[in-house]
């Protein structure tokens, strides 16, 4: 019988990390770690010793996983990202999922396979939350500064409220501009002003 | 309709070209359009450029040369096709080492590598452990480069490790690390959170060194497609316009957003300006040629010099490496681009040049 796979996740959210685990668990047998600590990764991934060094693709720490890729680093065997050159596909979807694995060299394709089909999954859902979220934020961030804009304007020109919004969208159309930004550079004058 | 090019970039300092290449519309003038996108980690555009996500990135000079010797990753082989910056590093120590020098009467002179080296190592007799950015990174060579130069016979004092630069001030708060070497804005960034001190800044110890490249695939370049040499030549005009000391202020206000650096312009200021704040207490020191936008053309030259390092480092042979790297800097390739450029001419023969192979001195005898 094969060795089950030893596979270590990188991961500072501890609740993302449970996710990733409970899939790679549904996926097949595998032996697994969580690292959620980036200070003094290389040592922490040696001492594990893995066959798979799983990360999100947006951690800054990946730079740090690339010391793993040279003869001098703490693991014996070296490591690559995607060592088999036939898996191009694969890695693509990968890093379009968002997700960066390390594999030790040497590793069979048909046993990476099931395992990177499980994070891919994890790590897209992942990561339309984060676009999702993100885009929430900033629409709630710009509503935020043209209703401040709004309020500059109806206090200095004694404007409602339309008309004041409609002031700022002539403005933006006439320098073309979208109507936050408008909004922003109205808000922070002000700012200066006051 | 203006074909759009994905193009990655790290939030630092010297995405400058690239920032101002968009947003003062240099993209457009030449019939392209930029599609930033800001990434984390080196290895993430390495691979978004391998795997075609972009079309081109931003990255540091020793990364075309690491992937013609086959060194970190499993892309494809890369080629730089203009240099976006020369220096603009920093290293900065924790506040540990910055007493110690003091209390040995080290003035922080900014200019002389050779006093600051030795006060440095005279202060931390053990050894230090050092940051930077990766592996395979101008700021490993500048560090390897000034301990040769100090002692070339004896075995490195510096233990010189990865650590992302978002995380370099905790390292140094935690003790993991007793300095770091990193690319604006993350020295300043270090002082303002008083951190650490600024010891020196890169262009002390390898005046003109190439510090970010624009790479793509190898492949890419060899085809090197209209839009390819519209890139180059709008980041010629970044660079130039970036070069005027009147633009700085508009600079540094178009970097400090929020979609690019999202740093107070009044920090990018110090690099773009050379006047760098080093120490909590507010000291600072002036540097000429802190960090130069202005020096676009890759040279072959220069890719010797990252390999020989590289190559002798890592215990590989030197020839062969040598000769694998001068092809991944693809002066020709910008030559071709920046030709007709109106009014164009070789900036730079009148400046000083790095230190080259033939120049450099040699390690302990065998």
């Amino acid at each position: 019988m094969q060795r089950r796979l030893k596979i270590t996740i990188v991961e500072s959210d501890p609740a993302r990390a449970a996710l990733i685990e409970e899939s790679l668990s549904l996926a097949g047998q595998y032996e697994l770690t969580t690292l959620t600590r980036m200070a003094g990764l290389t040592a922490a991934i040696a001492a594990t010793n893995p066959d798979i060094v799983l990360i999100d693709l947006d951690n800054p720490s990946r730079d740090t996983l690339e010391e793993l890729t040279l003869a001098t680093a703490p693991l014996e065997r070296p490591v690559a990202l995607f060592v088999d050159q036939s898996d191009a596909n694969l890695t693509r979807i990968a890093i379009e999922a968002g997700v960066s694995a390390y594999v030790v060299d040497g590793l069979r394709a048909d046993r990476l396979k099931p395992v990177l089909d499980a994070a891919v999954t994890r790590f897209e859902m992942f990561r339309q939350m984060r676009v999702e979220l993100a885009a929430t934020k900033r629409a709630l961030e710009e509503r935020k500064v043209i209703d401040r804009a709004k309020g500059i304007l109806m206090k200095a020109k004694g404007l409602d409220e339309g008309a004041a919004y409609a002031l700022l969208r002539r403005a933006a159309m006439d320098q073309g501009r979208k109507v936050v930004d408008v909004a922003e550079a109205l808000v922070s004058t002000a700012g200066l002003l006051s | 309709m203006t074909p759009r090019l994905p193009v990655g970039f790290v939030p630092l300092t010297d995405a400058a070209p690239l920032i101002v290449a968009v947003e003062m519309g240099f993209d457009r003038a030449e019939g392209i359009a930029l599609d930033l996108r800001r990434a984390n980690s080196w290895s993430v555009l390495r691979d978004m450029v391998s795997f075609g996500q972009v079309t081109a990135a931003q990255m540091l000079s020793p990364m075309p040369v690491a992937s013609a010797l086959g060194l970190g990753g499993a892309g494809a082989p890369l080629a730089a096709v203009a240099v976006l910056s020369l220096n603009g590093e920093v290293i900065c120590v924790g506040n540990a080492i910055a007493d110690r020098l003091r209390a040995s009467g080290h003035d922080f002179g900014f200019e002389d590598m050779e006093a600051a080296g030795r006060a440095l190592l005279a202060a931390a007799p053990e050894g230090l452990r050092v940051g930077v950015p990766f592996p395979f990174s101008m700021h490993a060579e500048l560090l390897h480069d000034w301990m040769r130069r100090l002692r070339p016979t004896e075995p490195p004092a510096l233990d010189i490790r990865t650590v992302p630069p978002p995380l370099m001030a905790a390292a140094l708060a935690a003790g993991e690390i007793d300095a770091f070497c990193v690319g604006e804005p993350w020295g300043s960034m270090a002082v303002e959170r008083g951190a650490g001190a600024l010891l020196l800044p890169g262009v002390a110890i390898r005046p003109g060194a190439s510090e970010k490249i624009l790479g793509v695939r190898a492949d890419l370049a060899d085809r090197a497609p209209d839009q390819l040499h519209a890139l180059i030549r709008a980041l010629w005009h970044a660079g130039r316009w970036l070069t005027d000391p009147q633009s700085r202020v508009t600079a540094c206000e178009m970097m400090s957003g929020r979609d690019y650096l999202d740093v107070p312009a009044e920090v990018l200021d110090r690099a773009l300006s050379g006047e760098l704040t080093i120490s909590p207490r507010g000291e600072t020191r002036k540097v000429d040629r802190f960090i130069d936008f202005g020096q676009g053309a890759p040279r072959a030259a220069e890719a010797a010099w990252i390999a020989d390092r590289l190559a002798e480092r890592l215990g590989r042979e030197v020839d062969p490496a040598r000769r694998a790297a001068k092809d991944t800097f693809r002066t020709d390739l910008y030559a071709r681009a920046v030709a007709p450029v109106a009014g164009f001419a070789p900036l730079g023969e009148s400046l000083p040049r790095p230190r080259s192979d033939h120049e450099f001195i040699p390690g302990p005898p065998e």
